[in-house]
């Protein structure tokens, strides 16, 4: 007997009384929109995290410089400078693990253009190479070179916020801004990111050489403290005689001349405020970190045992607790979900049962014309399958409805989830044959004599 | 050997504690092409011995051969392939698909044929139904036909796998004397122009006159050995019913 004669001999069945094959199914139905829905609205927000995390940079690590510590007190990460240039293109050059270094200064000061002015939340010196890092393509004009760093050339790179507050979204290729009084040519505007996952613009950005942010605007070594205060009241002129100019007090104590000499932390002359590097990819992250350790210690002279000058971080940590959050989530809906399918199987089971009890004497007949038990067995067994299958199938329209809904009400990220839709098919199959197999067998159980003479 | 043999065939029902014997050492013999009518009063065992011929109920004790092969010995799936193959059986109350058209009712035992594709089926479904005289029928439901036509529908299911071999348990017992009477026409013409053996209980004396021997059933027993010559029922064949044993 032909497979798809049998699924043809059930749809008739079920058709003979459609209404009680939709309330049937009904379990089912609700059970795969469930769970299409909760795939759906789990995988947008996961993709979500992921595109937040990837904004931020692939396989992104940290280099920071060390802790200054005296008679047990932590300054805090970054609060003694000994991270270099040189130290990232070692980095880039020794570690085979890692595809791309770049240092970055960072100063927060205002910036002036014509009567507008604005103090952009992120303001990097750099290399070319911190945009293949955070994965950033200049949308209009072009970035500034390796030269332009070497010469520290006043030229500088704007986020998409900047553009819009200081020159209304017009194009400011060429035009001039300034930085604490001096003047930058605007070279490219960098594509938009958005926010990030901690709600940060981060299109709110000015990157320029490390070398011209150094030399020519903070002249500190960590300066965060807004600038433009100070940048007012000053009369300095800048100039490259003037190595550091606009200095000011230090955020931190200065460490005594004893301190200094009780950790023998070498501080190097031109320091960066951290090193961005990227992994070749995400497996060889701990293996970049690795040889990035060593590769510090040798150049910064630590021996076994001291502490370190620097501290090495990477994203996987952050990525992973946010997933894993949404990954629980998904996981408790999707029980319920489970749940909802074994009660919806039940009712399949029930009125299985009592479509064979009804039906006993078509069974008999079946049986009196030649229908062998595994004929019966297979009949009933194919019809609750079809019946799951159809109620799947609706169950996942339905879902797929209910996460579009979702989407263009609440704008919440969803995401078709096709291993979700193949699952369920898979599953509505099993609840069929699972709960449609003792019904079934119960009628090929049947004697045909009885069954015919049953009333 | 002959067609149908049955040797001393007891069959006993259990209700609980209580034996309930219903068919107490049935032998008979029935040669290919016979018409035979199988009487006796309700409740002696008549539909028990149709269900042991028709191959839906094996017997508690004795033989039965069909075309030289032991029915009582085969599985239930080798039963199931004979009753497929080599028999049709039609019952009182027609037991028609409800909510299903002539033609797929027709068809259904085809669905257990493996080697047939759906298209033959259907047509060899749509000729049995032309034979029987429903061939403006086919797609109405078994609510919309009227008792004869049901039958004729049954009768059509019954041939449809080309059986050599008829069973009809009271096949006219709900119809009104008019359509019994085309309907026995219609058995009669199976019987004569196609060759197909056919066993048919009834209670009616009119009615077994159709058929050219009659068995008579009482209490579990066959009580007349000799074969009943219908004069209406035209030429009888030479040796048929001289297996008759009691
Ligand atoms: N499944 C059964 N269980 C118990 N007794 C049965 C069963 N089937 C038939 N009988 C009994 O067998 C006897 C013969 O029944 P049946 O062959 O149907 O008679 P009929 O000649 O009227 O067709 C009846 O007395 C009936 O009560
Ligand atoms: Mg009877």
């Amino acid at each position: 007997m032909k497979v798809y004669r049998t699924i043809r001999t059930a749809m008739k069945a079920l058709r003979r009384n459609p209404m009680r094959a939709l309330l049937t199914t009904l379990g089912i139905m609700i059970g795969v929109a469930a769970v299409i829905a909760m795939m759906e609205i789990g995988a947008g927000s996961s993709a979500a995290v992921q595109k937040s995390i990837s904004s931020m940079g692939a396989n992104v690590v940290l280099v920071m410089p060390g802790t200054a510590t005296s008679s047990g007190i932590s300054f805090g990460s970054g609060s003694v400078t000994t991270l270099t240039p040189d130290d990232a293109q070692a980095i880039l050059r020794e570690c085979p693990a890692v595809r791309t270094a770049a240092p970055a200064v960072r100063a927060r000061t205002q910036v002036v253009c014509g009567n507008r002015n604005w103090v952009p939340s992120s303001m990097y010196g750099t290399t070319p190479a911190f945009l293949d890092v955070r994965d950033w393509t200049v949308v209009d004009g072009d970035s500034f070179t390796e030269r332009d760093v070497l010469n520290a050339n006043k030229v500088c790179l704007l986020g998409q916020t900047l553009v819009r507050e200081l020159f209304d979204g017009a194009s400011p290729i060429g035009k001039e801004i300034r930085v604490k009084n001096v003047a930058f040519r605007v070279v490219g505007v960098l594509g938009p990111k958005g926010a990030n996952m901690m709600g940060m613009d981060q299109d709110d950005i000015l990157l320029a050489p490390w070398t011209t942010i150094k030399y020519r605007v903070t002249g500190s070594t960590l300066q965060s403290a807004n600038q433009s205060a100070a940048a007012a009241a000053s009369s300095t002129v800048n100039t490259l005689s003037n190595l550091y100019p606009g200095g000011q007090a230090g955020l931190y104590p200065q460490q005594s001349e004893v301190q200094a000499a009780d950790t023998p932390l070498p501080v190097r002359f031109a320091n960066v405020d951290q090193v961005l590097v990227t992994a070749r990819s995400a497996p060889e992250i701990p293996a970049a970190i690795s040889q990035m350790t060593a590769l510090l210690h040798e150049r910064h002279h630590i021996r076994p045992g001291e502490s370190d000058d620097f501290t090495i971080r990477d994203m996987t940590e952050m990525s992973n607790t946010l997933s894993s959050t949404t990954k629980l989530m998904t996981n408790l809906l999707l029980c319920v979900a489970m749940i909802s399918l074994v009660v919806g199987g039940v009712g399949i089971m029930n009125i299985m049962l009592v479509s064979v009890t009804e039906r006993t004497r078509e069974i008999g007949l079946r049986m009196s014309v030649g229908a062998r038990a595994r004929d019966i067995l297979r009949q009933f067994l194919v019809e609750a399958v079809v019946l799951c299958l159809v109620g799947g199938a609706v169950g996942i329209l339905l879902g797929h409805g209910g996460s579009t809904l979702v989407r263009m009400l609440l704008h919440w990220p969803v995401q078709t989830s096709p291993t979700a839709i193949a699952a369920s098919v898979v599953v509505s199959a099993a609840v069929g044959i699972l709960f449609g197999y003792y019904p079934a067998w119960k009628a090929s159980r049947l004697d045909p004599i009885e069954a015919l003479r049953y009333e | 050997m002959e067609f149908i043999e049955l040797h001393n065939v007891y069959k006993t029902y259990y209700i609980g504690d209580i034996d309930v014997p219903v068919l107490k050492g049935v032998s008979l013999t029935v040669a290919r092409g016979e018409m035979v009518a199988l009487m006796g009063a309700s409740g002696s065992g008549k539909s028990t011995l149709m269900n042991i011929l028709g191959c839906l109920d094996h017997p508690t004790s004795g033989e039965y051969w069909l075309e030289g092969r032991e029915i009582s010995r085969l599985t239930a799936d080798q039963r199931a392939m004979v009753r497929n193959r080599q028999l049709g059986f039609v019952f009182q109350n027609f037991n028609l698909l409800p909510r299903t058209s002539a033609l797929e009712n027709v068809a259904m035992p085809l669905t257990y044929t493996s080697d047939l594709s759906d298209r033959e089926a259907r047509h060899r479904a749509r000729e049995v139904l032309v034979r029987v005289g429903l061939q403006d029928r086919l797609d109405h439901e078994p609510s919309q036909l009227s008792g004869g036509q049901q039958q004729r529908v049954a009768i059509a299911r019954a041939l449809v796998n080309h059986p050599p071999l008829l069973f009809a348990d009271e096949p006219t017992g709900n119809l009104d004397s008019h359509t019994s009477e085309d309907i026995l026409r219609m058995f009669k013409q199976l019987n004569e122009s196609d060759g197909i053996t056919i066993i048919m209980v009834t209670h009616d004396a009119e009615v077994a006159r159709h058929a050219r021997r009659t068995i008579h059933i009482h209490d579990g027993v066959i009580v007349n050995g000799e074969q009943t010559h219908n004069p209406e029922a035209g030429p009888v064949g030479t040796a048929l019913g001289s297996g008759d044993t009691v």
